[in-house]
């Protein structure tokens, strides 16, 4: 069991917990991930870590309400107990001094972000963030990715803040303006997709972290797997970062897709269903 | 005495009309009146081949004797002495290609062998159901051992240092403990609870499972070696293959583990009453020949596909799953392909799958492996409608430990180097066993391999102090 040390909701459905995991927060790297299972009906979802700190023992997550098993988590509250968490898992991101980076995180894509911000700043980078979002409230870490970087843009889709706008947007402006030596974008698919074409564009080097529908999160089903650079990769063990170049994206936000029907049909049926032994 | 039935004495079913459509157990198992009226067939030889053949070197006559005597307290006596997991090998071992393939009774012509595996497996059933005899834990232990991974070869070593004195702690990746018994092996031929109380058995011998640890990831092979006295690597060989071909990220397509993790481990199939999904599939296609298509195609089956087809590059008569799973494939409406090679998976404009290309084999000239090659005959490309494929057709080793562990030396394969006789990899107090060593095997060759390697630690450690 995984006690919930610290819970709060970060907009109407993003939500941010702090979690009692001393093991994996001893271990646990940039770019790296869990899986947790709610309770003993639960599925195995993934999600990134946020955030670690090895004196208290515990590690940060924050996802966003998409479906019915993050539904379910984020009706945990401090003091409850998730039944399985399982990691650090993936290969972490490959932290060294490039120079310039430029760093984008979209919606709760910023929160996979921040770990990467904070370690290359540590490692001597001039750090460039971008955050995109939907509206001004979408918009999370700002303040904590402003301590790790040189420089924060913010975008929204409204203009409610920052610039009005999308991310590929603010990116081209940085690189007309300013040499970059890596780059990385997480978010939507679709968004790092287009964020991987406009850095191709100025072939500017890009990391995209992938986050395919997982199940173990070992390696032993392949049910992450993506094609990268024309071979099979699991998302799991291999990655979940990848160069954005060489993803092919079309396969990848369709396998996105395999279990709509399922995951709809059974939120809808869900709704108002007892979230099973938490607590 | 009465005269020995020619036959094995029969085992009640499931029909399979009614089986296909549930996840039960296929076969009842004996009452012990079955078992001892079987038990009697046995000729009890002296120098019996087949303990010679049973990879733990069951005293096999022994236990016979028992059952035959009613006495199954003796009888479970006996079969412990070898084996952790009766109730488990009795029903998922290849008797007929182990013990029953030797048995003397059997090599007369008219008579078929004793049922080694299902009186095993009456013992075992006896034996889950009688209170757990309360073990006292040793004060003080005669050394630490970390055994990681909890399968059949994990769980086998745990319990033997267990009984030896040492204190035992296993770490498993998973949510759960059990390995392939746990994820693979479907409960129609291995129920779960029977799992459960076999490695519930273990832990009250005073063995502690660690599930959630990754151990290359949350803990490392330094840490362990620095804490324990010694350790035994039994991971397993869970990295499934794919073949390759165009269209194998399909929405569709399955690898067997995923598709067997998602039912077994998950329950997909109670889906919404547990969370993970499992796609409705209608036709489907498994690729392979061994006992994990079969658990594919069956599974398949029972979660309401209509046509479920099974795709084999050879012919019957080199098919490596078990006869009898074969035969129980047969009946449930599993329909065979023979010497058929897919060639691509076919999308529809959903980028879901909707068939199988397929190229028709016939066989050639021997190959390494002694089996007949098989080759390709030109244009004679067919496509099975298909909403599903599965690719049974093996797994390797998971690179997750041996990737943080570059120290440990490995074999061509890429499996971990140990020696046979001593389960002993290139790295002192370091031992290894099971499918992590000779590739996917089974389930009593991973235990064979777990017995040898506790008394081997046992030894080391007591050496060492």
């Amino acid at each position: 069991m995984f006690k919930i040390k610290k819970s709060s909701q970060l907009s109407e459905n993003e939500f941010d917990f702090w979690i009692e995991a001393p093991l994996i927060a001893d271990k646990a790297e940039p770019g790296q991930f869990i899986i947790l299972r709610i309770d003993q009906l639960g599925e195995r979802i993934p999600l990134t870590i946020c955030d670690s700190n090895r004196g208290t023992g515990q590690i940060r997550i924050i996802f966003q309400v998409i479906g019915k098993s993050t539904a379910d988590l984020a009706k945990f509250q401090t003091g409850d107990n998730i039944l399985d968490v399982s990691g650090p898992l993936g290969q972490p991101t490959e932290i060294k001094n490039y120079g310039t980076v430029m760093i984008v995180g979209g919606g709760v894509g910023i929160a996979a972000i921040y770990p990467i911000v904070k370690g290359l700043k540590k490692a001597g980078n001039r750090v460039i963030t971008i955050l995109g979002a939907k509206t001004k409230e979408l918009v999370i870490l700002q303040k904590d990715c402003e301590i790790y970087s040189d420089e924060v843009i913010v975008t929204t889709d409204d203009g409610s803040l920052g610039q009005k706008g999308l991310v590929t947007e603010a990116m081209e402006q940085v690189i007309q303006r300013e040499r970059i030596d890596c780059s990385w974008a997480i978010g939507p698919s679709i968004m790092m997709k287009f964020c991987t074409l406009t850095a191709e564009k100025y072939d500017l080097p890009i990391y995209v972290s992938l986050n395919p529908i997982m199940i173990d999160g070992t390696g032993m089903c392949g049910g992450c797997r993506v094609t990268v650079d024309g071979s099979i990769k699991f998302a799991c063990v291999d990655g979940p970062e990848f160069r954005g170049n060489e993803v092919n994206w079309t396969e990848f936000i369709s396998r996105m897709k395999q279990y709509k029907t399922e995951e709809s049909a059974y939120l809808s049926s869900s709704q108002g269903k007892q979230v099973n032994t938490h607590g | 005495m009465a005269k020995r039935s020619y036959t094995k004495t029969p085992m009640a079913e499931q029909k399979a009309e009614v089986r296909n459509h549930n996840f039960s157990e296929v076969s009842f198992g004996y009452t012990l009146a079955e078992g001892q009226l079987e038990a009697s067939r046995c000729l009890q030889c002296k120098n019996a081949p087949c303990i010679a053949k049973c990879p733990v070197e069951i005293d096999i006559p022994g236990f016979i004797k028992a059952i035959e005597d009613e006495n199954l307290a003796e009888a479970y006596k006996i079969l412990n002495r070898y084996t952790n997991l009766p109730a488990i090998c009795g029903r998922v071992c290849p008797q007929e290609k182990q013990c029953e393939m030797v048995c003397r009774l059997g090599q007369s012509k008219k008579f078929e062998p004793v049922a080694i595996g299902r009186l095993e497996r009456l013992v075992g059933d006896w034996a889950i159901q009688q209170p757990t005899e309360k073990v006292t834990l040793p004060k003080t232990y005669k050394g630490k051992v970390a055994v990681i991974g909890s399968g059949p070869s994990g769980l086998t070593c745990a319990g033997d240092l267990a009984a030896l004195g040492f204190q035992v702690t296993i770490y498993e990746a998973l949510h759960l403990a059990g390995g392939v018994l746990s994820y693979g092996i479907p409960a129609f031929r291995l129920p779960k609870e029977v799992v459960q109380k076999e490695i519930d058995g273990i832990k009250a011998q005073g063995v502690t499972i660690e599930t959630n640890v990754v151990v290359g990831k949350t803990i490392t092979m330094t840490e362990i070696m620095e804490e324990f006295d010694a350790c035994y690597l039994a991971v397993g060989a869970g990295a499934p293959n794919f073949q390759g071909i165009p269209g194998s990220a399909l929405k569709g397509v399955y690898s067997s583990s995923e598709f067997l993790t998602r039912i077994n481990l998950m329950h997909g199939n109670q889906f919404p009453d547990y969370d993970t999904p499992i796609q409705n599939s209608q036709k489907v296609v498994v690729i392979g020949g061994g006992n994990v298509a079969m658990d594919a195609a069956r599974s398949a089956k029972r979660i309401g596909a209509k046509e479920v087809a099974i795709v084999y590059r050879r012919s019957l008569d080199e098919l490596p799953a078990r006869l009898e799973e074969y035969h129980h494939a047969v009946e449930e409406g599993i329909q065979f392909y023979w010497l058929t090679s897919p060639t691509e998976y076919l999308a529809d404009e959903n980028g879901s799958l909707k068939g199988v290309k397929c190229l028709q084999m016939e066989l050639g000239e021997p190959d390494e492996s002694g089996r007949r090659r098989p080759v390709a005959i030109a244009d004679s490309e067919f496509v099975i409608e298909a909403d599903t494929a599965i690719e049974a057709i093996g797994q390797g080793p998971n690179r997750v430990l041996l990737e943080t562990y570059p120290e440990l030396a490995l074999n061509k394969w890429g499996y971990v180097d140990a020696e046979e006789a001593t389960c002993q990899t290139s790295i002192p107090g370091v031992y290894a066993g099971g499918d992590i060593v000779t590739g996917a095997a089974t389930v009593i060759l991973a235990m064979g391999a777990g017995k040898i390697a506790a008394k081997e630690i046992a030894s080391y450690i007591e050496g060492k102090k």
